[in-house]
């Protein structure tokens, strides 16, 4: 027990960019460390002679001609974005003052 | 109450054909239904504005002597994962509230091209991942049985919205169980097709290797016949499977006919009955296996034994997949943004916004799904997965080496309440024990209702699984035993769910 320390989920929900409050670190780190113990099992059976299976109905080299289809236009492209400029979508600063 | 809105959608289908009646008429009995209950049921997100509309030129083409698809002119509730250019889509998230789509997902697009009315967008779990449609950042579903429990998940609402009579047919989407289990607790028909049958372009993606559209109705024929339409390859989802499939609606036809159960090998897995289920279902599954055999079906004792590590491979495998298609919830090109307080670099706002707009077990999913693909615990729990995944699929091939189709209970349990698991991540992820198998492997299967629990008079669904392909094979099943029941009960399940509308 105990495996996933509340530093390691700190770090985790940083990587997947949601910033948690203290309060979610702490109640996250107790319910993924149960989480992760039951789900833990699944190394009982995946011995290395198992291939992995990655899609139920695999299907191989998907490919359509290569012509221009239907894509979406400029503006419908850009009329969900939060801010925009032009014909661009507009964000802050890409680097903070540390960078 | 409008006789109109009890009618199945193949009933309907007759008398629109004859013009005994108009889609406006049957568009607008159900827009009333809905105004009457849906203030209790809480089964969409989004009433249609342009749905009238759309009846009466339905109408006109009919007047006109052009020829419509059988299910032309009747309405449908659509699955909020599932984008609509005329009706917000959100897929019960905040971070998408008002979010129009440029495009309809595909089988939003064949259902109209066959003249289905859409009528509304229905509730569920914040990105499709829960089993009780309280992870809704919009609130949650009520079963039209008892409002204080659960309308199953993640597609309560579609679920609760045929069984109040608020919509004859609805779309849902089935990852781990998301059209079976609230049918099992609604007493509706719910079917999950073959991985690969029904596109899944515009459909939100939740866990792509899993995800799979499917119809909800109130009998296995009306899921035919809207299997047919949206069924079929789809060049936009590049794992749409370019098979000629029979037709579905036929199948069921064929079954509902009599006959097809004689000489019908049903395997019972053995694994998916005994503790952990409660005894009312137990109860109702041993009789409707009594009531096949009774009509010729040979039933033979099935073991998978790997079906018992399928939620923990799935709890890893969700997440991991979830984790990468949640991360173009970005604040830059759609959705909500969200600055934090004196502003910051497009990653704290990025970070800012997905804390704001993500519920709790969305961030839930997402960091264990991040764990899970981490460098360090690849191999020990995404690549195990992985594996598991495999065994689960050679269970599944053994077994059908030995019978036709496989049964059990939809869903350990009936309905439970309202907040009963809402704290318990972990027994809420149980709820999903019978269906998940099937996702994992790709096989398609369908839940129809065999009777209330004695206990709690809630109802109860069977599980019937088929090979991957053999979609056909379910609705003849299915129909077969459902014409039986009804022949036994004198009715359907839902004429004996309480009246609604005492708001």
């Amino acid at each position: 027990m105990s495996e996933i320390s509340e530093e390691q989920v700190a770090h985790l929900a940083n990587l997947a960019r949601i910033a948690l409050t203290p309060e979610e670190i702490t109640s996250l780190t107790t319910e993924l460390d149960q989480i992760v113990d039951s789900i833990a099992k699944v190394q009982e059976v995946a011995t290395p002679d198992v291939p992995a299976t990655s899609h139920p109905v695999p299907l191989q080299n998907v490919f359509r001609d290569d012509v221009v289809g239907q894509t979406l236009t400029r503006e419908q492209a850009l009329a969900n974005a939060p801010e925009r400029t032009e014909d661009r979508f507009k964000v802050s600063a890409i680097l903070g003052e540390e960078q | 109450m409008s006789e109109l809105i009890r009618k199945s959608a193949s009933e309907l289908s007759e008398l629109l054909s004859s013009g005994e009646v108009s889609s406006v008429e049957v568009t607008r009995a159900h827009l009333d239904r809905i105004e009457a209950v849906d203030g209790e049921v809480a089964a969409f997100l989004h009433v249609s504005s342009d749905a009238l509309d759309n009846a009466r030129s339905i109408d006109e083409r009919r007047a006109a002597g052009d020829a419509l698809g059988p299910l032309a002119g009747i309405p449908l509730a659509v699955k909020d994962v599932l984008v609509t250019t005329d009706m917000p889509s959100t897929s019960g998230s905040r971070i998408l509230e008002g979010y129009m789509s440029p495009f309809d997902a595909t089988v939003v697009a064949k259902s109209r091209a066959a003249g289905l009315v859409p009528i509304g967008k229905t509730n569920m779990d914040e990105f499709a991942m829960g089993s009780s449609t309280e992870h809704s950042a919009y609130g949650p579903t009520h079963n039209p049985w008892d409002l204080d429990r659960i309308p199953g998940g993640s597609g309560g609402g579609s679920a609760a919205a045929v069984a109040a009579f608020e919509a004859p047919l609805a779309l849902g989407s089935d990852t781990g169980g998301s059209i079976r289990q609230p049918a099992h607790v609604t007493g509706t028909v719910g079917v999950k097709p073959t991985y690969g049958g029904v596109s899944r372009y515009g459909a939100i993606a939740l866990a792509s290797s899993l995800d799979q559209v499917g119809p909800v109705t109130r009998t296995v024929l009306d899921a035919g016949l809207l299997h047919d339409v949206i069924g079929g390859h789809d060049p936009l989802d590049s794992t749409s499977l370019r098979d000629e499939w029979p037709s579905m609606a036929a199948a069921a036809r064929e079954g509902a006919a009599g006959g097809a159960l004689t000489g019908l090998r049903v395997g019972v897995v053995s694994q998916l009955s005994g503790d952990g289920f409660q005894a009312g279902v137990r109860r109702r599954y041993e009789e409707a296996l009594a009531l096949l055999e009774r009509n010729g079906a040979e039933l033979v004792e099935v073991s998978a034994p790997h079906f018992e590590y399928a939620i923990a491979a799935y709890y890893l495998i969700l997440p991991a997949e979830a984790s990468s298609n949640l991360a173009k919830f970005d604040s830059v090109r759609f959705g909500m943004r969200v600055s934090p307080p004196g502003g910051g670099t497009v990653e704290q706002v990025m970070s800012a916004t997905r804390e704001a707009g993500f519920g709790p077990e969305v961030k839930r999913r997402i960091i264990l799904g991040t764990y899970a693909l981490s460098a360090g615990y690849y191999d020990a729990y995404y690549g195990s997965a992985q594996k598991v995944r495999t065994l689960i699929q050679r269970d599944f091939e053994q077994a059908f080496a030995s019978v036709d189709v496989l049964v059990s209970p939809s869903a350990p349990t009936t309905a439970f309440r309202l907040g009963e698991k809402l704290d318990d991540p972990l027994a809420m992820y149980l709820n999903d024990i019978a269906t998940i198998p099937a996702n994992l492997a790709g096989v398609p299967a369908m839940s129809v209702p065999i009777g209330l629990a004695p206990e709690d008079g809630l109802p109860v669904g069977l599980q019937i699984m088929a090979p991957v392909r053999e979609d056909a094979r379910l609705y003849r099943a299915g129909a077969a035993l459902e014409a039986l029941l009804l022949e036994q009960w004198g009715h359907g399940l839902l004429a004996e769910a309480p009246e609604l509308g005492g708001k």
